[in-house]
């Protein structure tokens, strides 16, 4: 942490004769601070009201709540909601499509950046790689609706365009055996030319040098890219697998609630579906809430796993 | 935290170009280079071309969209489409006035918040700076979820209205702690010559601090644009009236409906009806035309390497 004392205390402390400096009393340093306390206040309110009231709101997830008792007066039923969801068949089916879908992610969508990297690496007109850039980090900064417009437009049944090229009225996104490859695909176009970013300014830090000692000495294309190239980002892979990892249970869904249809609900539905689905639509509250709240834990211990690994390498963790 | 993001930093990384001059002509190599530019020119043209075919089709006949199917340059050019979904249909051309009002507010609220609660936070004494921290830093890995947000903003009494919008989204964990490590990294002596010629901490903000960040706020003005334009979920949960929402909220509701009673209705005199695919595109191109036009400053800030680290997360 920056230890630097930027702030001047207008008083010094009465006990001069002390080596070292103590701290000015608290009444002293919150006038000395009173613009920097107003200036954080409204963001101080927000994380309160926003993120920390909810917090205690998860309550309700050990109550039957009943809108019109209130937080405070709904009857407490303990982990009832819990059981309730571990017995029923809708957590096998969350657990393994949330399952699935990372894993799917792990494979296909984690991997494709660094290769596509890898490929502009060994471009060699700069302009042509610029121009890839520019395609490709469009959908990035596309909103997942409009990614979901676009879907329906090109793989719809009644206008969809490759079914009207094709002459057929396949229904692309309601076949259960293809849809979670499709939301996969649907996450591999938008998310990686942007990907490739990281790894993009991992590789312009290799001094240009290591790349000429390995053509004098004869190095070809891919023992370049095996000896120079690779080893370059290696750390950043791992730091970004890490990463990784510690959202392993967050699997676009935002994408999966735009894309879900009755159709293919058994294969597409995870967590967070399920709970606006059951929360929001359905109106049960408490025991979405208790979904909700086993998803959070677990990705917390996720993460908090995946952050501990990460400073045990030697890597600056999360937080 | 202070060195992670240094790391990462425009300036740090120097952009060295690859050296070719060793390079020699082999078989090999030249397959390989054309495989390569012509597997990278493919997934360039698969993340451009959808957006070209859209936006050549929303200004086509409609017509002339059932007779070609795949096209890249409008067909029997028309604006009628256009003048449709904006202005016989009024909910699209709503919308996108709710989009524009809230995004210039939901960034000029978040930049306000966000920057206001930075600063101070980048000096380690100031007062409850290690609390308030711990207070941010666990929102980046709990939250109290989707329902127990929904009871609280109901319980505030913000359904339904804009604040259930604005009032959450100012500030965030992550922007946060990329803003405060920026704030850091300025020099002291200006803020410290400032404080002597009598200037209060709010002063030295707005008259210094503020003026010596411009690449920060240009970064963060367009993240938190493109952000709030692009937003939909927080509406369909917080707000039900449907006159209220956003063109991306609206475009959603274009995905499901099957309404082929309006799709055969082509060119009848005045009443033109466009068929509901093109309805689509149109929006789609009105959802989509703010962040093309500020795509090449969202290129040039991003791309850079600026704040990978932040941006990624």
């Amino acid at each position: 942490m920056n230890s630097s004392v930027t702030s001047v205390s207008p008083s010094p402390p009465a006990d001069t004769s002390a080596v070292t400096v103590s701290k000015p009393s608290a009444w002293k340093r919150i006038k000395r601070d009173k613009w920097m306390l107003l200036m954080m206040l409204p963001g101080i309110l927000v994380f309160i009201l926003f993120k920390y009231v909810p917090m205690f709101g998860i309550i309700v997830a050990f109550q039957n709540f009943k809108p019109y008792l209130g937080v405070l007066k709904s009857p407490w039923v303990g982990f009832k909601h819990f059981q309730t969801f571990f017995a029923d068949e809708s957590f096998f089916r969350l657990f393994s499509n949330t399952l699935i879908f990372g894993v799917l992610n792990l494979v296909f969508a984690f991997p494709l950046p660094i290769i596509v990297a890898l490929m502009l690496n060994e471009i060699r007109a700069e302009w042509y790689k610029r121009v890839i850039q520019t395609f490709i980090y469009i959908p990035h900064f596309i909103s997942w609706v409009v990614v979901a417009a676009l879907t329906v437009s090109f793989f719809g049944t009644q206008d969809g365009i490759v079914n009207s090229l094709l002459g057929t009225n396949t229904n692309f996104l309601a076949n259960p055996a293809t849809f979670r490859a499709e939301i996969v695909l649907q996450g591999i176009w938008k998310g990686t030319g942007w990907g490739t970013i990281i790894y993009l300014a991992a590789l312009s830090g290799v001094d240009p040098q290591l790349y000429e000692a390995a053509q004098i000495d004869g190095a070809n294309r891919w023992q370049q890219m095996w000896h120079v190239t690779l080893p370059a980002i290696r750390g950043t892979i791992v730091i970004l697998l890490i990463l990784h990892m510690g959202r392993f249970l967050d699997v676009g869904f935002e994408q999966l609630l735009l894309m879900i249809n009755p159709l293919v609900q058994n294969v597409g539905d995870v967590y967070e579906t399920y709970v606006y689905d059951i929360g929001v639509t359905h109106g049960q509250l408490s025991y979405s809430t208790a979904v909700g709240l086993f998803k959070s834990v677990i990705s917390l211990i996720l993460i908090l796993a995946t952050n501990k690994i990460s400073t045990a390498l030697g890597e600056e963790g999360l937080f | 935290m202070t060195s992670k993001k240094t790391k990462y930093r425009g300036e740090n990384i120097a952009m060295q170009k690859r050296h070719w001059k060793y390079w020699k002509y082999s078989v090999g190599s030249v397959t390989f280079d054309v495989i390569n530019i012509l597997l990278l020119l493919a997934f360039g043209l698969v993340c451009l071309l959808p957006f070209l075919f859209v936006i050549a089709a929303s200004f086509s006949n409609p017509t002339e969209l059932l007779k070609y199917k795949f096209f890249l340059w409008p067909k029997g050019f028309t604006l009628d489409s256009y003048k449709y979904v904006l202005f016989t249909t009024d909910s699209v051309g709503r919308s996108l006035l709710v989009s524009v009002i809230m995004t210039i507010l939901g960034t000029a609220i978040s930049m306000a918040v966000t920057s206001m609660m930075a600063y101070p936070l980048a000096h380690s004494n100031v007062f409850g700076f290690k609390p308030i921290m711990k207070m941010v830093t666990i929102t980046l890995v709990f939250g109290g979820g989707m329902i127990p947000t929904y009871l609280t903003i109901g319980a505030y009494g913000m359904l339904d209205s804009y604040a259930s919008i604005l009032l959450p989204g100012a500030v965030s964990a992550s922007s946060l702690i990329v803003f405060i490590s920026f704030f850091r990294s300025l020099p002291k002596e200006l803020e410290e010559a400032a404080k002597i010629d009598g200037c209060n901490d709010f002063g030295i903000f707005i008259k210094i601090v503020l003026p010596t960040s411009t690449a920060l706020l240009a970064t963060f003005t367009l993240l938190f644009a493109v952000g709030n334009w692009n937003a939909w979920f927080n509406y369909i949960l917080y707000i039900n009236d449907s006159t209220k929402w956003p063109v991306q909220v609206i475009l959603r509701t274009m995905l499901s409906t099957s309404n082929s009673a309006i799709g055969d209705s082509l060119m009848m005199g005045e009443d033109y009806v466009p068929p509901q695919d093109v309805v689509r595109y149109c929006t789609i191109v009105i959802a989509t035309a703010p962040i093309l036009v500020v795509y090449p400053f969202l290129q040039k800030y991003f791309t850079k390497g600026i704040m990978i680290g932040s941006v990624k997360g």
